[in-house]
């Protein structure tokens, strides 16, 4: 059995893996190692060959592969080691990670710190329970778009897709200009989910018509899909009886979710929050486990690598210091969720930990126009930030100054959004 | 010359297949699909009933209660999953109490071994997580769960490595009577056999048609299922039954044996061809679960899917020698049937002895199964396993950790999978969560290229469940 030694191994080679690792090894942490599951670095940045990728980082738009390549052509010179093929089954206490390749066997990894940087996976069909018929022509649109911008191979010619995510708007755009016919893109919700840009972009300069609050309601075909119901849905999103519309098609794309891919977290006793389904995190992006860390969709799912990479570099370095000093200590504050806020990333703040400022990620649970984003505690309110417009689809972010600290009553903190006219 | 032709490779062909290989004859098993356990065997409730439910003096009791005892042997033997967890039938009112004492009764009289009816009190220790309405239950301490199509498989594997034929995507269209026996048109085949057993399932009327009389009607009968992730798994530890009722068994709660929550079925009527599942239906099987189970996590649902029951206008199982001499039929099997297939094939093997068919046994029939499982193994055996085949370092399936290595010992055993869900049946890979959507792609490319077929002719599963329609205008990069 092979077994090595660690500073900081880093489980997953995606954008999230790669910025973690050479960040921790600019912050100076000795041996660092990626291990990717696939046979090459990038994750699926490898299949997004459309471009957008980039602007806020590089402020520049690069496909999902260039993007990758300005991290992987830096790992060498940073000294960060890379074994691929290399599939990580599982993470003791003691921070010791099993894993095996063809190449190497079975693998015993000692690590200081740990970086768990997975991703995450496409809900599925079965997840949503579609009811019909189980014929080929129904893929998540990340697996068609494998199929199709990796392979080669195209996966149908009348396409409905489910969900107006990102991955299924590029895809409609993407089957169109491989001579596919989309016929819909049909969303459960009476908003999209996905980025505006890409709703323009790829649905309305294509004339794909777009169904808001609509469903598929059966799914018909012996051995190909050949038929899909959609249905309108009332206010609890049950289907309305009487508004069915049926499509000829070979193709069902499901865009209806992605799942934080957290199962060696949790074997590795990492705590979860139901809200992200990804690990419960620091400022400093550490897990319940003291040095394991979690940065990218694997602990909430991002609408934009650029700032996958930013929480990835805060990850990084703070296993690379972890490695070095231990654990940070000090006071800890909890960020609750208030009025309209899904969840928030960082859940606690160790306030000595801080440099200047925290920033706090969070998704609203509706759409609105005209809000304010409340930091309170105790019931003063610590901090305004003014939008215009907020979407479940857009992650929000802010920037919490060291300087309020002090004010911060009875160790909790909580991020509400209320309307213009009812902020204090 | 053909000794017996076995129409239909489901649980009760597999099963027959495997008994007549162990004598000195030529048995040739046609199926129409492209796979064995491609029809209701492949979606059931994946039970090894116990054997209280059927009455008394049926051919269901007996075989139910035999067939319990052999499926365990067999999957000792052959190398399948399979575990004896028990059974609960649960009462909510002092009618269904008196229901579960009857069928208790009922079970002793057919021979069911350890049965006993449990307090409320008894049953909440047992078993946390049911309903706290329940008043008492039916402990049934042999019923157990099982992989209905891995039995299926390496009942018919373990025939062919001892001398049996399977022809696949060979499906039977007439049956003549001649001199000697039957002439069989099966697909491309023509078979000169002199018995023939019909084991075809939904259609097995059709089947019984084409060589005896007309008996029987088969009526698909739909269920509609829930399988949930293994964060459910565990939320019960017996199958959970509800009191039978006209229309069957009632909704159940069980684990599979490969980890998950399985929850079904409904009871609808259905076109033969009918396998999709309902609105309505899936409503129905959740609402009827959680009487027995109400915290049932359906978010954590992966797949649903629906299977049909043979069922004909005789209340059991018609099996035996029809009036044309030489035909056989084993039809109307519906449940308990998974369960009863080993001691039915049995039985008809001995009929087929006493009409004629000479059973001298093979010397050094092969009757063990080895099969690999990567994630059951010890670290040190993995290492060990790795170091003699890298294949087995390549994690194939994330969700399941299936190796490369499994899958192409699969392809290489005899009946090999052609089809993604085939190589899903015989090494668990797709059945996670992710349900193939990252190792789909790559099981594609594993087949194609131990099979030596291109990618885009590998089906999804049945012939025709095409995947790829063509290629990008790029072209394909392999």
């Amino acid at each position: 059995m092979n077994e090595a030694q660690y500073d900081v191994i880093v489980v997953g080679g995606g954008p999230a893996g790669l910025a973690a690792a050479l960040e921790a090894a600019k912050e100076g942490a000795g041996r660092v190692l990626i291990l990717e599951r696939n046979d090459e670095l990038g994750g699926i940045l490898n299949q997004c060959i459309h471009n957008g990728f980039g602007l806020h980082y590089f402020k520049e738009e690069l496909t999902g592969p260039e993007y990758a390549a300005r991290f992987i052509e830096k790992l060498a010179d940073a000294g960060v080691e890379v074994l691929l093929g290399a599939m990580v089954l599982d993470i003791s206490a003691d921070k010791t990670v099993h894993a095996m390749s063809r190449e190497k066997g079975y693998m015993l990894l000692r690590a200081k710190s740990v970086v768990l940087t997975m991703g995450c996976r496409e809900r599925t069909r079965g997840a949503i329970a579609i009811p019909g018929d189980r014929p080929a022509g129904v893929f998540t649109a990340g697996a068609a778009q494998l199929y199709m911008n990796v392979e080669g191979y195209m996966v149908g010619k009348r396409v409905v897709i489910l969900g107006s995510g990102d991955i299924g708007l590029i895809m409609a755009r993407r089957m169109t200009l491989e001579g596919a016919k989309v016929l819909a893109c049909v969303e459960l919700m009476p908003y999209s989910n996905g980025l505006n840009r890409n709703i323009v972009q790829c649905l309305n300069d294509y004339d794909i018509p777009l169904y808001l609050s609509h469903t598929i309601v059966d799914i018909r075909g012996d051995k190909r899909v050949e038929q899909v119901v959609v249905a309108k849905v009332d206010e609890k999103r049950n289907p309305i009886p009487g508004t069915e519309i049926t499509f000829d098609c070979d193709t069902v794309l499901l865009s209806v979710g992605l799942i934080p891919e957290n199962e060696l977290s949790r074997q590795a006793g990492v705590a979860i929050d139901r809200r992200t389904n990804g690990p419960i995190v620091f400022e400093n992006m550490e897990t319940s486990i003291p040095g394991v860390f979690a940065s990218g969709n694997v602990v909430h799912v991002h609408d934009l690598v650029d700032f996958v990479t930013a929480e990835s570099q805060r990850a990084g370095r703070a296993a690379a210091r972890y490695a070095r000093d231990g654990e940070p200590g000090g006071p800890c504050v909890l960020v609750e969720n208030g009025n309209a806020v899904n969840y928030t990333v960082p859940q606690k703040i160790r306030t000595d930990n801080v440099d200047k400022l925290v920033e706090i990620f969070f998704r609203v649970n509706f759409v609105y126009t005209n809000m304010v984003i409340q930091i309170s505690s105790g019931g003063e309110v610590l901090a305004s930030f003014k939008r215009e417009h907020m979407a479940p689809g857009e992650m929000e972010k802010v920037a919490f100054p060291k300087a309020l600290f002090p004010r911060i009553r009875d160790g909790k903190i909580t991020v509400s959004v209320v309307k213009e006219e009812d902020a204090q | 010359m053909v000794d017996v032709v076995v129409v239909g490779g489901g649980i009760c062909g597999c099963s027959l297949l495997y008994e007549l290989s162990r004598y000195k004859l030529r048995a040739v098993l046609a199926e129409k699909e492209n796979d064995v356990s491609a029809g209701t065997t492949k979606a059931n409730s994946a039970i090894v009933h116990a054997g209280y439910d059927p009455h008394p003096g049926t051919k269901m009791a007996r075989y139910n209660v035999e067939g319990n005892a052999l499926v365990k042997e067999l999957c000792g033997k052959l190398d399948v999953p399979y575990k004896q967890i028990g059974s609960l039938v649960l009462a909510f009112d002092g009618q269904q109490d008196a229901l579960v004492r009857e069928l208790c009764a009922r079970g002793e009289q057919n021979g069911v071994p350890g049965l006993r009816v449990l307090t409320a009190q008894e049953v909440r220790e047992l078993e946390p997580n049911v309903s706290d309405k329940v008043t008492s239950a039916l402990l049934a301490p042999t019923a157990g769960i099982v992989s209905p199509w891995e039995l299926a498989i390496a009942l018919a594997e373990t025939a062919v490595k001892n001398g049996a034929e399977v022809l696949l995507d060979s499906e039977v269209t007439s049956i003549e009577k001649t001199d000697g026996g039957f002439r069989v048109t099966a697909g491309s085949h023509v078979l000169e056999t002199r018995f023939v057993v019909n084991a075809a399932g939904i259609w097995s009327d059709r089947v019984n048609d084409m060589a005896a009389p007309h008996r029987f009607t088969v009526t698909a009968n739909k269920g509609e299922y829930y399988l949930l992730d293994k964060s459910q798994g565990t939320l019960v530890n017996h199958v959970i039954f509800q009191c039978p009722s006209k229309v069957g068994k009632g909704v159940l709660v069980s684990p599979t044996v490969h980890g998950n929550l399985i929850v079904g079925p409904n009871a609808e009527d259905a076109e033969k061809d009918d396998h999709g599942t309902t609105g309505e239906g899936l409503a129905f099987v959740k609402k009827m679960a959680q009487l027995s189970v109400p915290d049932i996590g359906f978010r954590d649902s992966i797949r649903n899917f629906a299977g049909l029951r043979a069922n004909t206008e005789i209340d059991d199982f018609l099996v035996g020698e029809t009036e044309q001499k030489g035909f056989f039929n084993i039809a109307g099997i519906k449940s308990p049937g998974l369960t009863s297939a080993p001691a039915i094939a049995r039985d008809v093997v001995r009929m087929l002895g006493e009409a004629g068919l000479p059973l001298e046994e093979k010397e050094g029939f092969l009757d063990e199964r080895h099969v690999v499982r990567f994630k059951h193994l010890s670290h040190e055996e993995r290492a060990a396993a790795i170091a003699k085949n890298p294949l087995y370092g390549r994690i194939v399936c994330r969700c399941e950790t299936i190796t490369e290595g499994e899958i192409v010992d699969a392809l290489h055993r005899p009946l090999p999978p052609r089809s993604i869900d085939g190589v899903k049946r015989r090494c668990g890979s797709g059945m996670g969560r992710c349900q193939g959507g990252f190792c789909g792609p790559r099981v594609q490319q594993i087949i194609a290229r131990e099979l030596g077929v291109p990618q885009e002719q590998v089906m999804m599963d049945r012939a025709g469940t095409a995947i790829i329609t063509g290629e990008t205008k790029g072209g394909c990069t392999r």
